[in-house]
């Protein structure tokens, strides 16, 4: 099959699941017909002269748990936000599947064609209820008209109910997310990006400031998230980073290092001289 | 589409957040009470005390009392269009005066060519452009002689330029302070432009000398009656689409945007949409506000634009409570009741009150008088 110009939902592939009916949604379904579902191809971006990334090339296979690593001031977080919009690059192409131009479409575009985004820094809407939180990620029109009249169905509230089971924040539901500690903060955002029912997920140090049985938690949810979705996931902890990544990305000064299993990165001769020749 | 099943939620831990029911109520028993009262009061009581009872009755209310209201329930619409956009999506503007002067001049126009030839020039033009020696109308104030054309206005110029500027603003991403400055630039700029003479709005005396309003004489007590109702109804109907509003949907991702507007763009909703909607809905609002204020009180003049003005809107919100829709119309009553009284017996403190007003409210009231209630009943 080729790439089509129209992106048409494949069965299986398309993350509208079946009770959504809105035809706007549902023809949103990105075409990975050829195995990869994320592709960076020569990207480069400079802030005031300094390279912050410097001709990267990356591609995802869908399913995947990517582990970005790299040290600070490599391009990470540049590289999440080239992906998601919030930076356009200098040159070079980013796309979604065979057919999704990232480059031109907006943050909130992007994120309705199904990339879900989590911050360093937990960000929830610490006023509304953890419940309300999940509500308004939920994927759904989110124009202005159909969201003025939306109502919450049974299906919508079944959906929530379970992710709030995924996350263990049942028992927290009716709290203002602003009243809970660091680590559900966390895990409520993961919640939302999971509501908004992404196909790819990029998760920016979603382990940080977690207690050793919140990570261990962690690495069970994304492991078993892996496979429906697509994740990469930015980490400083190498040993939650060799517990479930697939492959491992290094990145260095803005480019590719090096890429393969935790082992084979973990050998090779320039990452050994990049994180502890420092 | 089938009826929402069951009402009782399937779902225990905690109180279930409202609005996530089928369809949420609009208010509590209690608010409906309140509400009813109130309506009661202000659409029965009021008119029936002022022309009803005989003037020497403890029971009388005084013209004077039904203007005073009048007019405070018309910044009261102000501060609730402001606590949509300030107190709610967290967009502080300091230009709201500026909509409610031009639902004011588009209601003025009317009133103007009502006057038809009683003016002192016995003109069929307004004194202003007889004085100016204008032969006939400028083109801008074609069919201002019909009611409804200018009810129109009312609406449609504070809203369009509302949304006009808005646009552009929220979609360069103009944020916080900077966006507070140049809505502050923006009614300093219409002041200065309705102050010259040659802009064809009565320069600065603006309107005044008004003779009647659909045919009634404007001064009779009966017409000023019938204002105050509509005014009354005006600001109920307003809370009640603001609380609707805020409880839907819509309402929330607004609180969330004041919150944590990044989370809301990756979550998939463009905020300058949203922001638009409110803004020009606020805007709207202070139009009709300002439409229904100048023919109670008989004037209006660009000095409804100034820099200060819309500053003191921003603070009867602080006052009352931003986030609580009631909250404002409660400030707006106290601070102009407040005015009012200091105006005639300390003219010249007035100004120092309402500072000393505003740094205590911040200091010991963040959530303003409306907070003090939250608080009592938690």
């Amino acid at each position: 099959m080729s790439a089509n110009a129209t992106p048409i939902p494949n069965a299986g592939a398309s993350g509208a699941s079946g009770h959504i009916s809105d035809g706007r949604v549902a023809m949103k379904g990105v075409d990975i017909s050829h195995k990869g579902i994320l592709y960076l191809d020569s990207i480069s971006v400079s802030f005031d002269g300094f390279k912050a990334l410097n001709d990267l090339n990356l591609v995802v296979d869908a399913g995947e748990l990517r582990c970005v690593i790299g040290p600070n001031g490599a391009g990470k977080t540049t590289m999440m936000d080239v992906i998601t919009g919030k930076t356009r690059p200098d040159t070079g192409s980013a796309f979604f599947g065979q057919s999704i131009d990232l480059t031109r479409l907006s943050e909130p575009e992007i994120a309705d064609r199904g990339i879900g985004r989590k911050f360093q820094k937990p960000t929830v809407f610490t006023d509304h209820t953890v419940f309300e939180n999940l509500e308004l990620a939920r994927k759904a029109d989110k124009r202005v008209w159909p969201t003025l009249t939306a109502r919450l169905d049974s299906a919508a509230r079944d959906r929530i109910l379970t992710i709030l089971d995924t996350i263990k924040l049942t028992a927290e539901a009716g709290r203002p997310a602003g009243l809970l500690s660091h680590g559900q903060k966390q895990w409520l955002e993961i919640g939302m990006l999971l509501m908004q029912e992404p196909q790819l997920l990029l998760l920016d140090e979603p382990v940080a400031g977690m207690t050793d049985d919140e990570t261990m938690r962690s690495a069970e949810l994304f492991e078993s998230l892996a496979g429906e979705y697509t994740l990469v996931v930015v980490e400083h902890d190498m040993d939650f980073v060799a517990r479930i990544a697939d492959r491992v990305t290094v990145l260095h000064e803005g480019h590719v290092l090096a890429e393969g299993s935790m082992q084979q990165v973990q050998e090779n001769e320039q990452v050994i001289e990049v994180f502890l020749g420092r | 589409m089938s009826v929402q099943k069951s009402l009782t939620p399937t779902f225990v831990p905690g109180a279930l957040p409202h609005g996530t029911g089928a369809l949420p109520r609009l208010w509590s028993g209690k608010a409906w009470a309140f509400l009813g009262a109130a309506a009661l009061v202000l659409l029965v009581v009021v008119p029936v005390c002022n022309l009803l009872v005989p003037k020497d009755s403890v029971f009388h209310v005084s013209d004077y009392t039904v203007t005073l209201i009048g007019k405070i329930m018309c910044y009261a619409i102000v501060a609730l269009a402001m606590d949509l956009i300030w107190g709610y999506t967290g967009i502080l503007s300091l230009g709201h005066g500026l909509f409610f002067a031009l639902g004011g001049y588009a209601m003025g126009m009317y009133l103007m060519r009502s006057i038809g030839r009683d003016g002192v020039y016995k003109s069929d033009l307004p004194d202003f452009m007889v004085f100016l020696d204008w032969k006939t109308y400028p083109w801008y104030w074609s069919f201002t002689d019909n009611f409804w054309y200018c009810a129109l206005l009312v609406v449609l110029v504070p809203g369009v330029l509302a949304f006009v500027f808005g646009f552009f603003a929220f979609r360069s991403r103009i944020k916080g302070v900077y966006f507070s400055i140049i809505t502050q630039a923006l009614t300093y700029a219409f002041m200065l432009l309705f102050f010259r003479n040659d802009t064809g709005f009565g320069g600065n005396n603006g309107f005044t000398d008004f003779k009647r309003i659909l045919g009634f004489p404007i001064a009779a007590p009966e017409t000023r009656v019938a204002m105050f109702m509509v005014t009354g109804a005006a600001l109920l109907g307003f809370l009640c689409l603001g609380r609707a509003i805020v409880q839907s949907k819509l309402g929330r991702v607004l609180t969330a945007i004041r919150d944590a507007e990044t989370r809301v763009m990756f979550s998939g909703y463009n905020p300058v949409y949203f922001k638009l909607f409110i803004w020009t809905l606020s805007a709207v609002i202070c139009g009709v506000a300002g439409a229904l204020y100048v023919p109670q009180v008989g004037i209006i003049n660009p000095s409804e634009m100034s820099p200060a003005n819309s500053i003191e809107i921003a603070i009867w919100t602080a006052v009352g409570g931003r986030g609580t829709l009631i909250g404002p119309v409660i400030g707006a009553a106290a601070v102009n009741l407040g005015k009012s009284w200091f105006t005639q017996a300390l003219p010249e403190y007035w100004l120092f009150a309402l500072g000393l007003l505003f740094i205590l409210v911040t200091l010991y009231l963040p959530r303003g008088i409306a907070g003090l209630w939250i608080k009592k009943r938690s």
